[in-house]
């Protein structure tokens, strides 16, 4: 939460330093809160390209790490979710400060962050790397169904992703699983086909007469549409069901979920909420009340200078996903931005970011999106480079076992992994 | 005169962030590692590669005289000038 008065305070580009208590570190205090893809990467380069000139501080609720990435094969029963979970040692030992807590209120007009605890944190650039939270409201009777572990979502990796694997080792054969997506924008747009794959997987080999339903509330697959139509019909035809165009509009408390031309009883429900930008950032959250909008040059929100977001919680360029490893080239160029902030020089005129993100059609098989973005100084905006990106022609063990090194790369990128 | 001319020249390469080379081979970080030095090497390190070897494999990559899985794609985002920027950056870390 942003106080709002505060935020209509604040005004111009935030100076570094503070003239009556300089801090030790020459360029400034830099305050990172969320410890995902994007806050983890932003404190690790602002160090690693910093030094000693900058103070970091990583605020992060959690104890550890959790991958959303990979997630989608513990729910499938072929990974472990210990293989995904990291602690925050690595970034400590870079001299990254490390505090558990939660955010309760910034004021960005006084440059202070405080925390549940009573305790306050100043800074001179604040970056922010919320996630998404969900938009409950919009689906009456969700709430209470995620609450009674009824419903699960599993789209934030942890307590989620064990109980959906838990409840699908439960399910008898010859059960329903019923998935739904929300319409778009949501954080991973292919992630829940990639799901849809690996739990069809898992119930052909342990449950065979079960079924998995997945209704979407777009009107087609929203990320490598040809290779997971493919997957849908050659690999998870007589276990998987799609159906576009459907969008879930209430779950009554005898859990019969309702849509707008069907109503289903399932064993498991797999909700997957509509979403905006987390809670922390509600009130920068200028775009629709939904996203945070951000100078593409430095990832500085529009609505509030000196306060950088990075991740899920931005309003993407066009063309450009929800993914973590978008969260992590931001989380670099916000911290080259706030570099150069600090030391009252230009941010790069220029920045790129790319994404790459796997999906696995079965335990082993996966296919891959790729795209390039570069800075567009007329239009002030990222594009997708044209020529550029494209898919996998096909799945294929191959991109399975890269697939599986990208995660380890990118887990030790963001998190200074020894 | 010569200050004027020099300046004159020089003015290109001040328009550019003098970090470009770093920041631009950070984005190759996510799967090659930190640095061009990757936790898992089935996908390969590229830190302290042969500056030219590392251009050449680049350019062959954009131009689509060398295939691969995600290279040729990602290759064809960056300029040329970009792509040297990045191999100048890479050849420059230490080795794994």
């Amino acid at each position: 939460m942003i106080a709002r008065r505060n935020l209509i305070a604040a005004g111009g580009l935030a100076l570094a330093g503070c003239a009556s208590n300089p801090p030790a570190a020459s360029l400034g205090r830099v305050v990172v809160v969320g410890g995902g893809f994007g806050g983890a990467t932003a404190a690790r380069y602002l160090k690693l390209w910093g030094g000693a000139a900058v103070d970091v501080t990583l605020v992060e609720r959690n104890e550890s790490f959790i991958s959303c990435p990979m997630s989608n094969l513990v729910i499938g029963g072929a990974r472990d979710i210990a293989s995904l979970s990291h602690s925050y040692a690595g970034l400590q030992m870079q001299g990254i400060k490390r505090v558990r807590a939660e955010v309760v209120a910034i004021d960005p007009a006084a440059k202070i962050v405080a925390l549940a605890d009573g305790s306050r944190l100043g800074w001179d650039r604040l970056v922010l790397a919320p996630g998404i939270d969900f938009m409950l409201d919009a689906v009456p009777g969700l709430s209470a169904a995620l609450d009674s572990g009824r419903a699960v979502h599993a789209w934030k990796a942890g307590a989620q992703t064990l109980l959906l694997r838990r409840q699908l080792e439960a399910l008898p054969d010859g059960g329903v699983v019923l998935m739904s997506i929300p319409k778009a924008p949501y954080r991973c747009p292919p992630g829940p086909y990639e799901r849809a794959c690996l739990i069809a997987s898992y119930l052909r080999r342990a449950k065979p007469r079960a079924k998995l339903l997945v209704l979407d509330a777009n009107p087609e697959i929203q990320s490598k549409k040809a290779l997971f139509e493919r997957a849908f019909a050659q690999l998870h035809a007589g276990v998987l069901e799609y159906r576009p165009n459907a969008e879930l509009k209430e779950v009554a408390a005898d859990g019969l979920a309702r849509f707008e031309f069907e109503d289903v009883k399932a064993d498991v429900l797999n909700l997957i909420p509509p979403q905006r930008a987390g809670d922390l950032v509600r009130d920068i959250a200028n775009v629709n009340r939904r996203w945070v909008g951000v100078d593409w040059l430095s990832m500085q929100a529009q609505a509030a200078p000196g306060v950088h977001v990075v991740g899920d919680a931005i309003l993407s360029a066009s063309g450009m996903p929800k993914s973590g490893h978008l969260a992590n080239q931001q989380a670099k160029l916000a911290a080259a931005a706030v570099l150069q902030l600090l030391k009252g020089e230009a941010p790069d005129p220029a920045p790129v970011v790319m994404n790459t993100c796997y999906s696995f059609v079965t335990p082993t098989e996966a296919m891959h999106v790729a795209s390039v973005h570069q800075y567009d100084a007329a239009e002030k905006t990222m594009k997708a480079v044209a020529g550029a990106g494209g898919v996998s022609p096909a799945a294929s063990a191959a991109e399975g076992e890269i697939a599986r090194a990208w995660a380890e790369n990118i887990w030790a990128d963001s998190l200074a992994l020894a | 005169m010569r200050a004027w001319l020099l300046l004159l020249l020089c003015t290109p390469a001040l328009a550019q962030d003098p970090n470009a080379g770093r920041s631009l081979a950070a984005t190759c970080a996510n799967c090659h590692g930190t640095g061009g030095r990757p936790h898992n090497a089935t996908i390969p390190p590229l830190a302290g590669m042969p500056a030219d070897t590392l251009l050449a494999k680049l350019t062959d990559y954009r131009s689509g005289k060398l295939a691969g899985t995600v290279m040729p794609q990602v290759a064809k985002g960056y300029t040329e000038d970009q792509l040297r920027l990045v191999a100048a950056y890479l050849s420059r870390q230490a080795r794994p």
